[in-house]
């Protein structure tokens, strides 16, 4: 039966988090209490044995109704090593294509005694139509939903930012390429300013930056150059191919010329800067090789804490 | 109104207890937090070889589908070996013994200890479970409805304390 969510959808009455949905409109205690979970589990994660037993007998189900591997075999180990049980669930392959409804395909789901769905999906809210219908004791993490948002990765880059950087209040930080179809900027825009990071740059040709993007309280640079001036983090898009349709730019060569992060761009960063990427990076493209391998990187490490990211959302919200 | 005995007073009689039995090379583990501040006290006048451990039961707790994860976490540091080790487990109150089961199964995780002893500041009774102390500061009464805690003020003195249990 539907319930109603009479304020935030992702708290329960107690204020705690119940789903994960998005960054946008969590409270700042919430996002440091997930931050601050997860430092201890990437402790275990170190460990010889890297599992605890919190989420022993809870099936985690991963619904991917759009491919991806990387997020998914994050979200998998993560739920493993808290050793829940894990299915994982290619849906784009299976119901959806013969007709089967979003929410016919998570009551089954349900009737398989779930008690977390992992949601990637191709459609902007669609895992608020789901938290809206599943049981009191099943909750939603959402794993990447259209263009709206991606909380784990960017709570993984918020980790990763606190781990290196410590205070936020302090630091400059940039945001480059293409904002307009990165679900990942967005969450990431929303966590920095929720934790009072005092000056966030979006840096990007106006075709690919959202109409508007000012009212989420950044600073727009179309000269890369200016923008990473003095920042202490920069973290670069992937020039997301599969999202473009028609022109918006000349081409991938010309990107790499005006927005590709090099050496001597990064230069006029900060000499501690670090350099962030969700990934999958494309070389060349909007990353220099000598950078993304380079000592200023730290794009492996923020793959190793987004496991620990995600054990933590997901032992707080099966807790809650 | 119950009568708390000392801490500042148990605390080198207990030492005293430990270093008649204990090796130096027995290794001590603190459970957070009480447990860690009575072991930051208690490991230097011990003499042991290995470096102090600490270790935070949250993901260990057996109350997690009731309660759900506790605030604030800290990190399990373990700096030795523990396969084969000699351990000595502090905590500041023993009650149900629940505590000790999830600090033990988390141990277990790290290497098989050739033994386990426990150490706490003060026993209150009511254990849930099968588990005893082998050093113990005092035997504390404790009404009902209350919860026996350690403090540390700030000049780092250590204070047993009742509270109402929430």
């Amino acid at each position: 039966m539907p319930r109603s969510f009479p304020h935030n959808p992702q708290l329960n009455a107690n204020g705690e988090l119940q789903h994960l949905l998005s960054i946008e409109g969590l409270p700042r205690e919430i996002l440091a209490q997930i931050l601050d979970t997860a430092e201890p589990f990437a402790g275990v994660t170190e460990r010889e044995v890297k599992k605890v037993p919190l989420l022993r007998g809870k099936s985690v189900f991963n619904l991917f109704f759009e491919a991806s591997t990387r997020t998914r075999t994050t979200f998998e180990i993560a739920a493993k090593r808290l050793s829940a049980d894990v299915i994982n669930l290619n849906v784009a392959a299976s119901s959806q294509s013969k007709g089967e409804s979003l929410l016919d395909t998570v009551a089954n789901l349900s009737a398989m005694q779930a008690d977390v769905f992992v949601v990637r999906h191709g459609s902007s809210g669609a895992p608020y139509l789901i938290a809206r219908h599943v049981k009191p004791h099943e909750h939603v993490i959402n794993a990447g939903d259209g263009r709206h948002a991606h909380p784990t990765q960017g709570l993984l880059d918020l980790y990763t930012i606190r781990h290196y950087k410590k205070d936020f209040t302090r630091l400059t930080v940039a945001i480059v390429g293409d904002v307009l179809h990165s679900r990942v900027a967005r969450s990431l825009i929303h966590g920095l300013t929720t934790l009072g990071v005092p000056e966030v740059r979006v840096i990007g040709p106006q075709t690919l930056l959202p109409a508007g993007v000012e009212s989420l309280g950044v600073r727009v640079f179309h000269d890369m150059r200016a923008g990473l001036k003095d920042c202490d983090v920069v973290v670069m898009l992937r020039l997301q191919n599969e999202r473009m349709n028609g022109a918006l730019l000349p081409s991938a060569q010309e990107f790499f010329k005006h927005y590709g992060l090099t050496a001597d761009k990064l230069a006029l960063a900060r000499p501690d800067a670090i350099v962030m990427h969700p990934g999958p990076m494309n070389r060349g493209v909007e990353i220099d090789s000598s950078v993304a391998d380079g000592p200023h990187s730290v794009i492996l490490p923020q793959v190793t804490f987004g496991i620990a990211v995600r054990m933590a959302v997901m032992s707080i919200v099966a807790g809650n | 109104m119950t009568r708390l005995p000392d801490a500042e007073t148990l605390l080198p009689k207990l030492a005293a207890e430990l270093k008649a039995h204990v090796t130096p090379a027995a290794a001590m583990i603190g459970l957070h937090t009480g447990g860690a501040w009575l072991a930051e006290r208690l490991h230097p006048l011990l003499g042991l070889k290995e470096p102090l451990g600490l270790m935070d039961i949250a993901f260990y707790r057996d109350d997690y589908a009731k309660e759900g994860l506790k605030h604030d976490p800290k990190r399990t540091r373990i700096p030795f070996e523990v396969e084969g080790r000699e351990i000595l487990l502090v905590d500041d109150v023993l009650y149900t013994g629940r505590t000790v089961r999830a600090a033990m199964n988390e141990l277990f995780d790290y290497g098989r200890p050739k033994s386990i002893a426990l150490v706490v500041l003060a026993d209150r009774g009511g254990r849930q479970l099968p588990i005893a102390a082998q050093y113990c500061g005092a035997q504390v009464d404790v009404p009902a409805g209350m919860r026996l805690r350690l403090k540390r003020a700030e000049d780092g003195k250590l204070s047993l304390e009742l509270e109402r249990a929430a």
